[in-house]
């Protein structure tokens, strides 16, 4: 039988530990998410020595406190799942501060090993450390490694399974000493710990008892719960009475400055800089891009190359998946012949997975953009320019690029948010994102301003994208003060130094979440199209109020008549008129089948509810299909409010769209369209970012109140001044 | 030398931390992200608007705003103006 190690790989954000990760594992991997929550969790194997070894990635983390949602995953996967060691990449150019989290770990009493990472730019910055002596100081063996190159890997899993097979040498379980006084409060909780759960071995107590004097709420539940709470929680409020007395100081702190003290004491015999200078190249680039005048129009260079990249490369791509898609329903649709299953099939599912596979290569392309963002450490300076402008809409500085990619598209915006770290930030961000006006509303404005605005319509067009980033920062600051109280997160934010990406890196970046969006939103969307398709396509049978199909013959036969008796040239211009009039009236009975399908009957349903704000049941019909994606809201005005059996398509849609809206509906309707209900799309974006149906209702259910409050205020408040 | 409030200094002035003021989740941050007292804190440069700011400390770069770095109390060490 083959053995199986399972080891979890810790370490600091910017430590290298991806890297470290796809080395050990190459392509062997799984992404998907921690129970209950969006933090990515990844899995791998890899073979070696005759041992299946399985690598868990840990979220990046700075500290095991309970503090933030990856600090609380990291931990309780090492205490609860019990993996067979603990691999902790350490930053070796950054070695004090990485240090903190392997203190940590060695409280816990884990089997460690320590990768010391990118143990060459430590060199180039003259730090030589002597990881041998490192080693036998701290207990633990240090393997240096240089992630980018692939070096040291197979030392890893050298000592990887030297230590989990008990034969290392240097590993011992060591303790840090936090000094007398501490020590002494350790020890009686740690004593008072065991007599209330044997079961608790000696290393785990301690932790347990530095945790306690940490004031740690998540290991303070766990004690409640246990039993004898009262005895061991009540030494712990005399132990904290008592340290603050003769040190002057709470605990907490008093241990993290041990820890330090602790750490600062390994490094001096181990640590030598060979050179007093402390400026490096990438001090030197960052003079650059954050530099007072410079640092934003780089910034804004950046953010724009981005947005081309994306929606303006991508349109290529996209134009072809679009006709692909196309192309599929038209060919699958020639082989079945008309049927309800074809009406499945091509408008339902056909369309519905099209509809999701045009979003690919834009997404594609942002991530891989912002993959080389986060790669490189630009993106961390892009939040310390725009920390104090978004701090005052109540945001974090790395909301910024949520928001601006929301101009062109909610779902890779919404999907975006994964820069942010804190849950709050996150949601909020999430929350408001659909009120910046996304490419898909255009055309809708395009067609009604144009209708009824007319030469004005540009100015009428710019105006809603403004009203739309009023509300964002408004229902920001409301959200803020309602929802999110108190629970600001610290700005608190490493710079780490600028670093040459590897292709491969940010390319496993970019298919990571570029698959996971496939994965788990093309189902959502597939059924949504679906629903949307039955709702417009049943009942079958409709009572026609005229007859269509007799008139479509009477065209046919009275111009085969004519096309028969003229030349060939005259045939051509006939053919073309009759086939013209075919159109016309084949979008009146497609008018008439609409109004008359569930979905009409839905439309002229909710009627009553819209028409404070001005809309007829043709416009809500309009508004409910454009749930699905927004821009089919002009297809379906093309379809219902094209009355004209003559002339130019959008030509007659445009006086149609003159006839049944005043100027102030028109903009009282564009507001609700900016507004309301995000589309499928994003709400499965949505859902699928916030970890919970619950966040994507409220989104949906909020956006539908306010638009319809500021299209019945413009409408109604319009009446009130005469402008309708 | 007198304590002072870290947002009070200003770009290239060296300090050591005294203490961190201020309670629960955003202290312990900083204390674990190395803001312990003895240590050598350098004002690195202030963003565009001149919020937040960047310190290097024990090796490595990180910005703090203005309101957090008013809960770090520090002692002067040396005035050093560098070209910027």
């Amino acid at each position: 039988m083959e053995k199986e190690i399972t080891i979890a790989l810790a370490g600091n954000p910017n430590s290298g530990k991806t890297t470290i990760f796809n080395n050990l594992t190459g392509a062997r991997q799984k992404v998907g998410n921690w129970p209950g929550v969006t933090v990515e969790k990844k899995e791998g194997t890899t073979a070696y020595n005759g041992y299946t070894i399985r690598v868990v990635d840990l979220p990046g983390t700075y500290s095991l406190t309970a503090y933030s949602q990856e600090e609380i995953i990291a931990r309780n996967y090492i205490i609860e799942e019990k993996p067979d060691l603990v691999v902790d990449v350490i930053d070796a150019a950054n070695l004090e501060r990485n240090l903190y989290l392997a203190t940590q770990l060695i409280d816990l009493g884990v089997k460690l090993v320590f990768a010391l990472n990118m143990v060459d730019m430590a060199q180039s910055r003259g730090q030589l450390i002597d990881h041998e002596q490192l080693s036998l100081l701290m207990g633990v063996p240090f393997v240096p490694t240089v992630g980018t190159k692939g070096q040291g890997t197979g030392e890893l899993l050298q000592a990887i399974v030297r230590v989990a097979e008990d034969r290392e040498s240097v590993f011992r379980h060591i303790h840090i000493n936090y000094g007398k006084e501490l020590e002494e409060e350790i020890t009686t909780l740690q004593g008072l710990i065991r007599s209330a759960e044997s079961s608790v071995d000696e290393h785990h107590a301690r932790w347990i008892g530095i945790k306690l004097l940490e004031n740690d709420e998540e290991v303070i539940k766990e004690i409640e719960k246990g039993p004898r709470k009262r005895a061991i929680l009540d030494q712990l409020e005399q132990s904290k009475a008592h340290l603050q007395k003769i040190l002057g100081d709470d605990p907490e702190t008093l241990i993290a400055d041990r820890r330090y003290g602790f750490i600062h004491g390994a490094l001096k015999e181990t640590l030598r800089h060979t050179r007093k200078n402390r400026r490096y190249r990438s001090d030197q680039v960052d003079m650059v891009l954050t530099n007072r005048l410079l640092g934003f129009p780089i910034f804004i260079f950046f953010i724009w190359a981005m947005f081309q990249l994306t929606f303006n490369v991508g349109r290529y791509p996209v134009t072809w998946i679009d006709a692909g898609v196309g192309l599929l329903a038209q060919s699958v649709g020639g082989l079945m012949g008309e049927s309800l299953l074809r009406g499945l099939v091509v408008d339902g599912i056909i369309s519905g997975v099209g509809g999701v596979a045009v979003f690919l290569p834009n997404i594609f392309i942002l991530f891989f953009c912002i993959a080389l963002f986060e790669d490189t450490g630009y993106m961390a300076r892009a939040a310390f320019i725009m920390d104090k402008v978004m701090h005052t809409l109540g945001l974090h500085g790395k909301s910024f690029i949520p928001m601006i990619m929301g101009f062109g598209c909610n779902v890779p915006a919404i999907m975006a948010t994964r820069v942010l770290e804190s849950r709050r930030d996150r949601i909020l961000t999430i929350l408001i994102n659909p009120l910046i006006s996304c490419s898909g509303r255009l055309p809708i404005y395009v067609l009604i301003a144009g209708a009824v605005f007319g030469a004005r319509a540009g100015n009428v067009i710019f105006s809603i994208y403004i009203i739309g980033i009023v509300m964002a920062i408004l229902m920001g600051q409301i959200f803020k003060r309602t929802l999110f109280r108190g629970e600001i997160a610290p700005f608190v934010l490493e710079l780490p130094p600028y670093r040459m990406p590897t292709l491969k890196g940010t390319l496993i970046h970019m298919w990571e979440r570029g698959s996971m969006f496939i994965k788990k939103m093309g189902g959502i969307i597939l059924i949504g199209s679906i629903v949307v398709w039955a709702l417009s396509s049943f009942p079958q049978n409709v009572d026609y109020s005229r007859d269509y199909e007799g008139q479509r013959r009477r065209i046919q036969a009275e111009y085969a008549a004519e096309i028969q008796r003229g030349d060939k040239e005259q045939a051509a211009v006939l053919t073309e008129e009759m086939e013209r009039k075919i159109a016309a009236v084949e979008i009146l009975r497609k008018r008439e089948f609409q109004e008359k399908s569930l979905l009409g009957r839905l439309g002229k349903v909710i009627a009553p509810a819209l028409r404070p704000l001005g809309f007829d049941w043709k416009a809500d019909v309009a508004l409910l299909t454009g749930f699905v994606a927004k821009e089919i809201v002009v297809s379906t005005f093309g379809v219902l409010y094209q009355a004209n059996e003559e002339g130019d398509e959008s030509d007659t849609l445009r006086v149609a769209i003159q006839k049944a809206m005043t100027p102030l509906v028109g903009y009282a309707f564009m507001i609700f369209v900016l507004v309301y209900t995000p589309c499928l799309a994003t709400v499965a974006a949505i859902r699928r970012e916030t970890g919970t149906w619950g966040w994507a209702a409220f989104s949906v259910v909020y956006s539908l109140a306010l638009a319809w409050i500021l299209a019945f205020l413009i409408y109604q408040g319009g009446m009130l001044l005469g402008l309708g | 030398m007198a304590v002072r409030r870290l947002n009070e200094l200003r770009t290239g002035d060296r300090a050591i931390i005294e203490r961190v003021q201020g309670m629960g989740r955003f202290r312990h941050r900083l204390m674990e992200m190395g803001f312990v007292p003895g240590t050598e804190i350098v004002v690195e440069k202030h963003a565009p608007l001149k919020d937040p700011i960047e310190y290097v400390l024990k090796g490595y770069h990180v910005s703090l705003r203005h309101e957090e770095a008013e809960k770090v109390l520090v002692r002067k060490t040396e005035e050093e103006s560098r070209e910027d």
